[in-house]
């Protein structure tokens, strides 16, 4: 399950849905997978102002990956040529830079420093394995293989 | 015709040999791609969107959406929901790029309010129908799932379901239900009439873009509650309901119309539902 997924998903619990603590689910004992996908930059400036960063840092932190910056990116900054300078002072993810950005620069001038780290963090990191917890309930859902278990039994509907 | 839905609910229907023979056959193949083709016309998505697969199955029609070409607006990201564990298994040895969900979409659908640009669903509104236990009903089923729905699509999204009802009366209760979601919504029939007849229900949320729409609301405007106006069709007061006569046409009626809310199998109303018998010697 991508990240990008984690920062929309909520508990399926009838109860938890008015509960602002039903979102984001915690991810507990998560294993974590890195799956190549091509940048779509297009795809990341429509998705971007859905975010939502808070919970998004949230869950980077409990999952022990770099912190990311205060304040969320604006779609400006997802477009801008590499050659200016200033946006890798924002850089997220250490071994990120070295993996993502040598291949893309030379194919596609377009998208940024900041764009390729959003990329790596919301789409190509997964949770293989492991529980995502409700902050309201406590309700474990389990990740098999990358597939969320969302089936409730009835009486928990 | 035989109709899965009869046979077994779609989580055990779909173990591994039906799960594995669904996928591999190329009829279906070539049908899904067909469905998925016209349902992503009907949503329209100019630029690479965020979609939701209501019972994707083994990813049929999310393989589809994820090689989109730039040209007609993809790439797609998509996530999937399905309740069959043997479908999501097929999905995952074929290696789909979507997130896959295991989940009842008659539960609800667990995602935040404007998550989805669009969603799709290709054969499996008519599982919603079925009722497995005395504790849920088909209309409750329904009406969770697009409640869901509507809520985690944004404005002036579009949701496109392909489904095969039983009958005009199935056809009539999805619909209605999505309606009472507050969806816009269209039923689309292709080659009706024939044995390759499918059924699409467009849905839209909102109108879209709002901007200078307020300025152009001038003179008088008739708004239509139509779920009001349901309502106070459906319902008798208490004195109308003592006043009917058990047995009566208007009794048989009613009981006919209760039972079709509740997803059951209901003869189709003639000339003879509830005419007096002529009177013997």
């Amino acid at each position: 399950m991508k990240l990008l997924t984690l920062n929309f998903v909520t508990c399926a619990r009838k109860s938890c849905k008015t509960l602002p603590a039903a979102f984001p689910l915690h991810p507990r004992d998560a294993e974590l997978e890195i799956v190549e996908m091509e940048l779509n930059p297009k795809f990341l400036v429509n998705i971007l102002p859905r975010v939502e960063w808070q919970a998004l840092r949230t869950v980077c932190q409990e999952l022990g990956l770099p912190t990311l910056p205060d304040i969320m990116p604006v779609q400006q900054d997802l477009l801008q040529p590499p050659s200016l300078p200033g946006r890798e002072s924002e850089s997220q993810e250490g071994e990120a830079e070295g993996e993502g950005g040598s291949e893309e620069e030379d194919a596609l001038q377009k998208p940024s420093q900041t764009a390729q780290d959003l990329h790596r963090v919301l789409l190509e990191t997964t949770i293989a394995n492991g529980k995502l917890v409700c902050g309201a309930c406590g309700h474990e859902y389990a990740v098999k293989e990358g597939i969320a278990n969302f089936l409730l039994p009835s009486h928990m509907v | 015709m035989s109709r899965p839905e009869d046979h077994l609910p779609p989580d055990l229907y779909y173990n591994d040999t039906e799960a594995h023979k669904y996928t591999t056959s190329s009829r279906i193949q070539h049908i899904q791609t067909l469905m998925t083709h016209r349902a992503l016309s009907l949503l329209a998505l100019p630029s690479p969107s965020l979609i939701l697969d209501i019972g994707c199955g083994s990813g049929l029609s999310g393989t589809l959406l994820s090689s989109l070409p730039a040209s007609s607006g993809g790439p797609h990201q998509w996530i999937g929901l399905d309740i069959s564990s043997s479908m999501l298994g097929v999905a995952l040895e074929r290696d789909v790029e979507g997130d896959l969900f295991l989940g009842d979409a008659g539960q609800g659908i667990p995602f935040r309010p404007g998550t989805f640009d669009g969603a799709l669903s290709i054969s499996a509104v008519q599982w919603l129908c079925n009722v497995e236990s005395s504790e849920e009903s088909a209309a409750g089923r329904l009406a969770r799932f697009f409640a869901g729905l509507f809520a985690c699509l944004r404005r002036g999204g579009r949701a496109v379901c392909q489904f095969y009802p039983r009958d005009r009366g199935q056809r009539e209760m999805v619909a209605g239900a999505a309606v009472r979601a507050g969806f816009g919504a269209g039923l689309l029939i292709d080659d009706e009439g024939t044995k390759s007849e499918k059924t699409y229900l467009v849905l839209s949320v909102g109108g879209g873009d709002i901007t200078g729409v307020v300025s152009g609301l001038e003179g008088e405007v008739e708004v239509e509650d139509q779920r009001r106006r349901a309502k106070e069709r459906g319902k008798m007061s208490g004195r109308e309901k003592a006043e009917m006569v058990k047995g009566s046409k208007a009794w048989i009626m009613r009981k006919k119309q209760q039972m079709e809310r509740k997803g059951k199998v209901v003869k189709p109303t003639s000339k003879y539902t509830g005419r007096k018998r002529r009177i013997q010697f």
